[in-house]
């Protein structure tokens, strides 16, 4: 049974994401998006991790992409329109780049991939409790945590700056 | 075959689901009858005794009206939206318990929780699936390719993200309180009563958060004095505007279902859920179906009694004021938990 839904979960998870890139419109890619994140979520309940599981859907699919579908209606472009930025990065360099980029990260996944070792899971899997994760999150790695939402907060004021509009100079 | 208790498990699920359809039907009629008696009126009163069956005839005329879909709407987007927005609102629901777990008077070996499902992160999964409900307005607006629709789904979207913050922040003190995320686990920390007298619920620990709640969820819902997305005066029906036939009543299910989900959830989280003196524990859901329907009652009661703010007396509001008093009242329940140690 969870083999199954597994293979569906994965197979509804890979599929989504890969249309996610194949679309023109804007508005489908962000809606396959999330069904691309409620997949991974069901994957995580799974792995018996319900918490990682709503929280994947209430900060992805609740909060992100609700911004992003804000963003795309706002701009309201009804298809992707290939424009002239896009012809400087279809030129021979930009793609002789993007291919010896690409065989790097081939070769990265083979190696990760194949270094995995198999090992016996033990057959029961320990809970996870919200409480535990709490814990950990503000004493072993409140560090990381705390480095974190710094990060988020200069990206914020960043983004402000970046999208104020000058104030408008006295003539004096 | 399945056992006896999951058998059971899904007659509550159905019960559940057809209880919440039927919900809808009555608020309509309650609605109806209590903006009459606000503005002296009568209401419905020729359909059936009273007016009872008005909503059978107005669910009969939605049925039997044409499906009309604007040219220029995305057709797969237009038709998915309502159904989107009656999913997430019934989704919802499925965490929330009526009762106090059963085994149906010795029927069943062991007790089933009263409630579709009982998840040790039944609070988080309310907060997650109200979250995607924004989805089915906000596709509505964008879909239907009317200027009308658009602004009420724009606003619809930026008023429910401003007001999440404060509703989750809401939720949070009670976690904390109660040292739990299940729904039942909550309602059962309320039982009995502090000096012999008053109950021991969490509105009269957390005041503030359940003002807090009530009033995010009035906007959650987007119901008047809230209601933005569907501003008759100015945007014609807002987000619903080009819909018709059983896709416009698909929202208005939805916000029927979502009002009573909000008061379901306000009821285990601070009114103590089904308990309540007098009745025994396995007649607790009378107890529960009063507060809901008292909360309810105020919903549509504030409905016809406060007018609409404005839009920016909304934002202000939101992250002005309900923003900072619900993260000070989260602190000083912290502090309080630390201290004490509830």
């Amino acid at each position: 049974m969870d083999a199954m839904l597994f293979w569906v979960l994965a197979t509804i998870a890979v599929t989504a994401s890969l249309l996610v890139i194949a679309q023109r419109n804007p508005m489908y890619s962000v809606l396959l998006l999330i069904v691309s994140f409620a997949a991974l979520s069901g994957l995580y309940v799974l792995l018996q991790a319900p918490f990682v599981a709503v929280i994947q859907i209430i900060i992805y699919a609740g909060a992100i992409m609700v911004l992003f579908l804000f963003v795309v209606m706002l701009l309201n472009i009804p298809t992707e329109e290939p424009t002239l930025e896009r012809r400087w990065a279809t030129g021979a360099g930009p793609r002789r780049f993007g291919a010896v980029l690409s065989a790097v990260l081939a070769a990265e996944l083979y190696w990760a991939i194949s270094s995995i070792q198999k090992t016996d899971l033990p057959a029961g899997v320990p809970e996870t409790t919200v409480k535990d994760i709490g814990v950990r999150l503000f004493s072993e790695y409140s560090f990381a945590f705390e480095l974190t939402s710094v990060l988020i907060l200069v990206a914020m004021v960043g983004s402000i700056i970046i999208a104020r509009k000058e104030p408008p100079r006295d003539h004096a | 075959m399945p056992s006896p208790e999951t058998l059971a498990q899904l007659g509550v699920i159905g019960f559940t689901f057809f209880m919440l359809l039927n919900s809808a039907a009555v608020l309509v009629y309650m609605e109806r009858k209590v903006a009459a008696f606000v503005q002296q009126r009568y209401g419905p009163y020729l359909v059936g005794p009273r007016g009872l069956l008005q909503p059978l005839a107005d669910i009969i005329k939605l049925m039997f009206k044409e499906e009309l879909r604007p040219k220029a709407a995305d057709p797969l987007l237009f038709y998915a939206a309502p159904i989107l927005s009656a999913i997430a609102a019934f989704a919802a629901f499925s965490v929330v318990p009526f009762g106090a777990d059963t085994d149906f008077f010795g029927l069943l070996d062991r007790k089933i929780p009263l409630a579709p499902a009982d998840v040790n992160v039944g609070l988080l999964v309310i907060f997650a699936v109200t979250s995607m409900g924004v989805y089915g307005i906000v596709l509505a607006g964008w879909s239907s390719n009317s200027k009308y629709s658009l602004l009420g789904g724009l606003r619809s979207s930026a008023q429910m993200i401003s007001y999440e913050i404060s509703y989750g922040l809401s939720f949070a003190t009670v976690i904390m309180l109660a040292g739990s995320l299940s729904l039942g686990d909550i309602v059962d920390q309320q039982a009995g009563t502090w000096f012999g007298f008053l109950p021991k619920w969490y509105l009269f620990l957390q005041p503030v958060g359940f003002l807090i709640f009530l009033i995010a969820g009035v906007a959650e819902t987007n119901r008047a004095p809230f209601d933005f997305p569907e501003a008759e005066q100015e945007l014609v029906a807002g987000y619903h505007t080009e819909y018709s036939s059983m896709s416009f009543a698909l929202f208005f299910l939805a916000e029927y279902v979502n009002m009573v989900t909000v008061s379901a959830v306000a009821t285990d989280l601070f009114l103590g859920g089904w308990h309540g003196p007098w009745l025994p524990e396995y007649l607790g859901w009378i107890w529960f179906l009063a507060k809901v329907g008292f909360l309810l009652f105020f919903y549509i009661w504030m409905r016809w009694t406060l007018p609409r703010y404005r839009y920016d007396q909304l934002m202000e509001f939101g992250w002005k004021w309900l923003l900072p008093i619900a993260v000070i009242n989260l602190l000083v329940t912290a502090f309080a938990v630390a201290w004490w140690g509830f």
